[in-house]
């Protein structure tokens, strides 16, 4: 029996789910493992689904805002209400916490658990200062009088924002919870499998704000 | 022992859907995350500075910018989210994909739609000044 029948035996109809290298041959063990996919690509295919199906739920408040941003009914456009330099930090918080994010995943895999807590307490540090800002603009413009009731432009400014900022809200609390997790359990198989999903969805709110950046801030106060 | 993995475990010990995680690579994916850095933040400064400066005629700053918006976002799914073209990044490209198209339809169908109605059924004050 030659070499490939043993192949066309051990896989007739080309699924690809044998292990060469398992069985007889030995051969190619690292290049082409074949079987199931790893563990990270199936639980990271998983939460991109999600994150996707967030997204097009984001398009749907772009859209509300991108129809309203006209209807101001009166009150304030956003030339007169947005500021571009509380806008311009924080984006730069933003991006340093996805940076310092990324070095997280990294001490993650490096199994630094000291240089993972500190990764961590910077994005947490950066994430809670992108927050503050966010809801000190808020309180300012409602002691003003432009809250969401003021005006079908504004309604649509606070959901789309707003949104965004409920999201990086939730992702803060999933965050200590990912440093509660380490500290209690290791770098096990689950943790890892967590702080997967966590750090994609930080980096996905990053995208986000991108968007919202672009088209509320910089496009509303465009001259 | 060419096998044997940092972790002391054989390759075939793995239960299937498993892998070895190892300390290696951290100094790429380190460089990785600093050149998406360094493109992100690029990105951002030159779209603040195009919204403000009159570099580019007025009526194309919105489309500058959202150009750059793009191509930032690119800059992220590839250096942050990892979204590679490898053989294990298929699915996850094919689902970008129809992400993409569902927030296109979403987005483009609303403002076209709206400005169809708000063309046909002008609002009152609309209809005020045309009559002016």
């Amino acid at each position: 029996m030659s070499a490939l029948d043993a192949g066309q035996g051990r896989d007739p109809h080309h699924l690809g789910h044998s292990r060469p290298g398992r069985g007889q041959g030995g051969g190619a063990v690292e290049e082409d493992r074949g079987g199931p996919a790893p563990n990270r690509v199936v639980v990271g295919y998983g939460f991109w689904l999600f994150l996707l199906s967030d997204i097009v739920m984001f398009s749907g408040f772009f859209a509300a805002y991108a129809v309203l941003v006209g209807s101001t009914a009166g009150g304030p456009s956003g030339r007169q209400i947005f500021d571009l330099n509380t806008a311009a930090i924080e984006t730069v918080c933003l991006l340093g916490s996805s940076f310092t994010c990324g070095l997280a995943t990294l001490a993650v895999g490096a199994r630094m658990k000291l240089k993972f807590y500190g990764a961590m307490a910077t994005t947490f540090l950066f994430g809670a200062l992108f927050l503050g800002l966010e809801l000190h603009e808020f309180a300012g413009l409602i002691a003003r009088g432009y809250g969401p009731q003021r005006s079908a432009f504004l309604s649509g400014f606070f959901s789309l924002v707003g949104c965004h900022g409920l999201h990086v809200t939730a992702g803060l609390l999933w965050l200590l919870t990912m440093m509660a997790q380490v500290f209690a359990k290791g770098f096990r198989r689950d943790v890892l499998n967590r702080m997967l999903c966590f750090s994609l969805f930080w980096h996905a709110l990053d995208i986000i704000w991108v968007a919202l950046l672009t088209v509320v801030y910089l496009i509303g106060a465009a001259p | 022992m060419s096998e044997e993995t940092q972790s002391g475990r054989g390759v075939h010990d793995l239960a299937p859907g498993e892998e070895d995680l190892d300390g290696s690579g951290v100094a790429e994916g380190l460089r990785g995350y600093l050149v998406g850095l360094v493109l992100a933040l690029g990105l951002t400064g030159a779209s603040f500075y195009f919204a403000r400066s009159s570099l580019i005629w007025a009526p194309g700053v919105a489309t500058a910018l959202i150009v750059l918006a793009i191509a930032q976002m690119g800059v992220h799914l590839v250096f942050f989210l990892h979204i590679t073209t490898g053989p294990d990044n298929t699915n996850n490209v094919l689902a970008l994909a129809f992400g993409v198209l569902i927030v296109f339809l979403i987005l483009a169908g609303s403002l076209w739609i709206m400005a169809n109605l708000n063309h046909n059924m002008p609002s009152m004050d609309q209809v005020m000044q045309m009559q002016r």
